[in-house]
This record gives C-alpha cells, structure tokens and sequence, in this order.
C-alpha cells in the first residue's frame, strides 16, 4: 500500500526523523493560510500524488511571496500531473503540501528496502541526492553504499555514522544523520515498510539532516496488524477497477490488449498473457481468481473484464486441483449468462473432474469455444480477435 | 530415492484443526503412503485430542517426542504462521513446509534470521508444497495427475506447476519429486538449493526449472548450474509480458526498478547453458528434447 508524502512525514516525524513544517491542503485558499501559518518568505507548493517525478511534471514550485503560493497552488490543484510514473493520461492533483522553505547546501540519497537475497532489510545511501537510485546504480554503482541490517539488533550507531561519513555528509552533520537514519529503520520496522525512501535528504547551509521528500510503501500482508496505515488510503489515487477486484478477493490487473484472460494461480495467469503475446495476440488484463473461486466470483471476475471497452474476447485457463473444473464450468455458464456475454469465449479446463466440466459447457447451449491444451486456447481466441 | 520427502517421511500437520489443515491433511493421507506417512497434529488448545485417528499434541516438540515425525507442513494463519515455523525450527524437524499464504515480510525476516545455521529446511511459505509420486504428498496439489518417473520439478507458483507436470505426463514422463518453493519475496529453499539437491539425486536423470518475474533467484541458480551441474536442466519464466512495478498475484512477482524481468532472467540462463522456452505450453516437449 501507498500513502502520500505529507502523510509519510508526519509518521517519520514520529520516530523521531527531521523534516520541514508543512501543512497539507486541499483547497488554494487553505494552502494561502497554511503558507501565512508556517510563516517565512519562502515555501514549497507540492503536488500530492502517489506516483513519483512530480518535480519534473511541474507538480512541485518554490513560492517567495503569499501572493506566488496562491498562484502556484490554482496552477497545481486540480491538474491532471503527468510525470514517467503516471502514464500519458497523468493523475489528477486533489492535495497539496505547503512546505517551508529550506536553505539547501547539499542533497543526498537514503533509502530501505527488503533485500531479497541476504532476507534482511537493505539501507542504500548514496551523495547523489535527488537522482533516481536505480540511474545511479546503473551509471555509478560505486556511488552507492548499503548496510544489510540485523533484524534483532537493527541500525547500530556504527553502521550509520559509517553510511553517513561515506556519502559525504561533514562531521558537523553526523550526529543528527545518525539520529535520522537509525529512526528511519525504526520507522521502517516498527510498520512494516515495504519501502521507505528520503529522496533527497538535506544538508541545510546551517549544517543540520533533515527529509525534504520521503516516500513509504507497506507491505499489503501486514496491513491487518496496521489499522493506522489502512486509514492513510486515498482511493482517488488506486484505479477503481482494482479496488473493485480486491474486494471481491480477486487480484486483476488492467493491461494495455483485447484479450480478457481469467486464470486460478498466479504463475499460470501470468504465462497465459505470456502465451497470448506469443500467438500474436494483445493480454487485456492479469487476473487470477485464486484457489477457491465460486461461481459468483467467476461472475464478478467476467464483469470486471467487460467494464474494458477495449476487449475483444475472453480466454478462462483453469487448471483444476482442489478448484473443481465442473465448479468452474458452472461458474462460467453462470456468468456468460448473467453479463449476457456478446464477445467470443474460449475456455480452457484441465485438471480435477474436466469431463464433467466439459459437459456443462457443451449443454449450456452457449456458444463456447472449447480448448484442448494451452497453445489450441492461445491460438483460438487470438484468431477469434482476428475476426477468423 | 527422491529428494527431501520419501516413504519413510513421518508427518505432523501445524493447523491440523482448522479448516484447510482438516481438508489437505485427509487428502494427503489418502494418497500413497500417506496412511503411514502422517502421524501428528498440533494444536495448543486441543492436546489429546485427535483427527479422524491422528493424535494431537500441544507442541511440535512433543508430536517429534511421542511420535518420532521429523517433518511439519503448516496451515496456520498467516498472523500465526512464522512463529509456526520458528517453533518446528526449535524442535530441530528435518523439514517444514508452510503452506500459508500472507505472511507479513517482517515476520519472514526474523524467522530466516533464527533459522542460519539450523539443519532445519524450509519450503515456503505461499507455496504448494512437495510431492514425491507414488510415495507421499505433502501440500495441496492434486495427486493424480503425478506418477513415479525421473524428473525434477521445482517452480515457484502453484498451477503452473500443475501444468508443467501435466505437460512431462503427456510426454510419458513421470517425475522423481515436484517442489512448489512459493511466490513469497523472502522465503525458505531456492530454485539453487533444489538444484543442488537433484543434482545429487541418483533418480532424477533432468531437471525442469519454472520461474517468474520478480528477484534473482534464478539467474544465481543459473550461474551455478553452469559450472556445476550435471544433469539437463530446462527452464521456462512466466511474466514476459507483465508490467514493471505492479505485483502479479505473488507478493514475489513484481518487477522493480527494471529489475527481475523474464527477459533477463531467460537471457541468462541460456547463457548458461540451460535450455529454455518462451512458450508455456512446450515445457514438456522442451525437457523430452533435452533427455
């Protein structure tokens, strides 16, 4: 799960992290209030949305005056931000954070993730501060210094003044980068961060660490023990069709082609918009209904992929174990009925009771196009978008 | 011989009273050996109990004491399942294979932790477990559509193993033993450690490798195979055509900051020797091609 950088801030301030005072806000007039409030001569007016590049879209502006905080906030709110995380249809604007302003001397680069190969938490740091870590890392890996952190005794004082004293950061700076990175894992650990980035970190010309911009993600399979996390979500910024999905317990992901694809499993979903690719066809969406889909969730399923004005047919691939094909057929019958089905439909069953499953299709009375094997399926919904 | 799990494996069942536990542990006791093979339950709350014949104990510790089981499969609750594996681990069990899917990383994390330097293996978790056919089945696939033969399988999702299987059947070929490793980013055994256990194993002649996007398991497991293994491996990786930085159904599966695409990952492995295929439904024919 994503949250917003005001509200990534508020919770790292809470473990104890340097930020500067902002005030988030959803309307100009309140960003003209937030801006007098936090007084000073200059501010940051920043767009709020989840994806990342805001700067360069144009979402983020430095105001030297009330009046400039006023015009850039109208000039912000309500666009519609395009930045390379968003798509060329870009994100609606619906917050701002007014920020006061800070006299930056020089930026830097931390950040933490889970490292999959040492299974630990990954602080990376680098003086590159407000390039994306991944360019770094492609163009000057050496730039980059990481700790692996020990899960019980965390971030050690040793570790970060290490990490610290590497990227360059002056020895009048240490002590408080110490105190930001050790809270950052605190933070990160203490909520089960899936990633926790302060991009760029700065060194003010007064020689104090603070976050200029932070970024957090959660790990989804700990949201149950984070009721605090769950209440950050913006619904505006997840496609409605997603959250749709999740609802039901289904996870779909819309894709760019014509062809519906309704698989159980994951691996196999995602080799069945492989294989579609591969027979010249286009993958409308991922979506896996899962171990122990019944017939209403197969409904909802087929309704989420007719809500695509784009697609053109539907392929069901089900490999049955404990899913039962027959369940699955009758689903599927159940639903092609319901959703009054006008685009081709090729099914595919294999596994648990598949001549029973069949035999449903064939006496529904509907027209479906059955399938022996995955390729025979691939080939004919393919040649079914082809108009053949 | 088989890897990890054979006739001789005896079982307990971590969750045994809750619903998925009572549903797999009937099916895996009806399959093969499975009679003989699962011995044990544990629950805390229900010692002395038992279900449908087979005891349960309060601990691990106990159900390996009374009933000499040195292997575990979890059902547990994801919020409950990695202190599940940390008390097999303690009780020093051969194996554990967590089923469980949705276990927070962090949990992960600390379980791994505690596990280094325990002879205790681990398979999992989100995972469907490991089957050696005509033996004994631990986990939640479908028995029948296995049989005894000279394969090995190890893949990282569930059905698509399923298939994969089901395409070497339909090539006459049966298998040694099928490993599902799951799709969890911080998990137990890799493909690498598979590898190296079917390398050593006198009755796997190939080796059918399935991955998917998401880390680099399979590109460290590639490298290896090239200097050291000995027998054929193939491979397929699902997810050519998933978009970066979305999460594939797996909690794994995802591609982030350009890393851990199928393009890289298939590239190198056929650089290191390994036969592979774009196309998921030649997995079968691939490996015939390879013996």
């Amino acid at each position: 799960m994503k949250i917003h950088e005001y509200q990534a801030k508020e919770i790292l301030r809470q473990f104890g992290v340097a930020t500067p005072q902002g005030k988030a806000c959803f309307s100009v007039d309140e960003a003209v209030d937030a801006a007098k409030q936090l007084g000073g001569d200059v501010w940051a007016v920043k767009a709020q949305i989840y994806a990342g590049g805001r700067g360069k879209g144009g979402g983020v502006k430095v105001a030297r005056s009330v009046d400039e905080v006023r015009q850039y906030a109208s000039e912000i709110l309500g666009m519609q931000l395009i930045t390379h995380q968003t798509g060329p249809e870009g994100q609606v604007v619906r917050r701002l954070f007014i920020e006061q302003g800070v006299n930056i001397a020089r930026e830097f680069y931390v950040g933490m993730v889970v490292d999959r190969s040492s299974q630990r938490v990954c602080l990376m740091a680098s003086s590159e501060g407000g390039m994306e870590i991944e360019q770094v890392a492609a163009d000057t890996p050496e730039k980059i210094h990481k700790v692996f952190i020990d899960p019980v005794i965390g971030l050690t004082q040793q570790e970060a003044n290490e990490v610290a004293s590497k990227i360059g950061i002056p020895e009048q700076g240490i002590s408080e980068a110490i105190t930001l990175l050790q809270a950052l894992y605190q933070s990160f650990d203490d909520t089960d961060a899936s990633l926790a980035e302060v991009n760029p970190l700065a060194l003010t010309s007064d020689n104090h660490v603070i976050a200029l911009d932070a970024k957090m993600n959660f790990d989804d399979n700990a949201l149950f023990r984070h009721p605090e996390i769950v209440a950050l979500r913006d619904l505006d910024e997840e496609d409605p069709v997603e959250i749709e999905a999740s609802e039901h317990d289904l996870s779909y992901i819309p894709l760019d082609g014509n062809i519906g694809c309704l698989v159980n499993g994951a691996g196999l979903a995602m080799a069945t918009m492989d294989i579609i690719k591969l027979y010249g066809g286009s993958p409308a969406n991922f979506l896996d209904v899962g171990g122990g889909a019944t017939a209403e969730k197969v409904t909802e399923a087929f309704k989420l992929m007719l809500r695509n004005p784009k697609l053109e047919a539907i392929l069901v691939n089900i490999f049955g174990g404990i899913m039962k094909c027959d369940v699955i057929a009758e689903g599927v019958v159940m639903a092609a009925r319901e959703v009054q089905l006008k685009v081709p439909l090729v099914v595919r069953l294999e596994g648990t009771n598949v001549q029973l499953g069949k035999q449903i299709l064939a006496d529904s009375g509907l027209t479906i196009i059955s399938a022996e094997n995955m390729a025979d399926a691939a080939q004919k919904v393919v040649n079914a978008t082809k108009g053949s | 011989m088989s890897i990890l799990i054979n006739k001789d494996s005896r079982v307990m069942t971590q969750g045994i009273t809750g619903k998925t536990g009572q549903f797999h542990t009937r099916m895996c006791r009806e399959y093969a050996n499975g009679a003989d093979c699962f011995v044990a339950g544990v629950n805390p709350r229900k010692p002395g109990e038992n279900f449908e014949g087979i005891p349960i104990y309060a601990t691990v510790k106990e159900a390996k004491q009374e009933t000499g089981a040195n292997v575990s499969v979890i059902y547990v609750p994801p919020p409950f399942a990695a202190s599940a594996i940390d008390e097999a681990v303690e009780a020093e069990l051969d194996l554990v294979i967590c089923i469980t899917e949705g276990i927070p990383v962090r949990d992960m994390i600390r379980t791994r932790y505690k596990m280094q330097g325990s002879k205790t293996r681990l398979i999992g978790p989100n995972c469907p477990g490991i089957i050696t056919p005509d033996e004994i089945k631990i986990g939640i696939m479908p028995g029948y559509i296995h049989k005894k033969g000279r394969i090995g399988v190890v893949s990282r999702s569930g059905t698509l193993t399923y298939e994969a299987v089901a395409q070497l059947m339909a090539q006459g070929l049966g298998q040694s033993t099928c490993i599902g490793i799951g799709g969890d980013p911080v998990n137990g055994l890799k493909h690498l450690d598979v590898l190296k256990l079917f390398n050593e194993d006198e009755e796997t002649d190939a080796v059918l490798m399935v991955g998917e996007i998401g880390g680099a398991d399979e590109e460290e497991c590639a490298q290896w195979v090239k200097d050291n293994m000995q027998k054929p491996v193939v491979g397929f990786i699902a997810g050519v055509t998933a978009p970066p930085g979305k999460r594939m159904g797996h909690a794994g599966a995802i591609i982030s900051g350009g890393k851990g695409t199928a393009q890289e990952k298939l590239a190198v492995m056929e650089a290191c020797g390994i036969k592979v295929t774009r196309n998921p439904a030649e997995m079968g024919e691939l490996l015939q091609s390879a013996l």
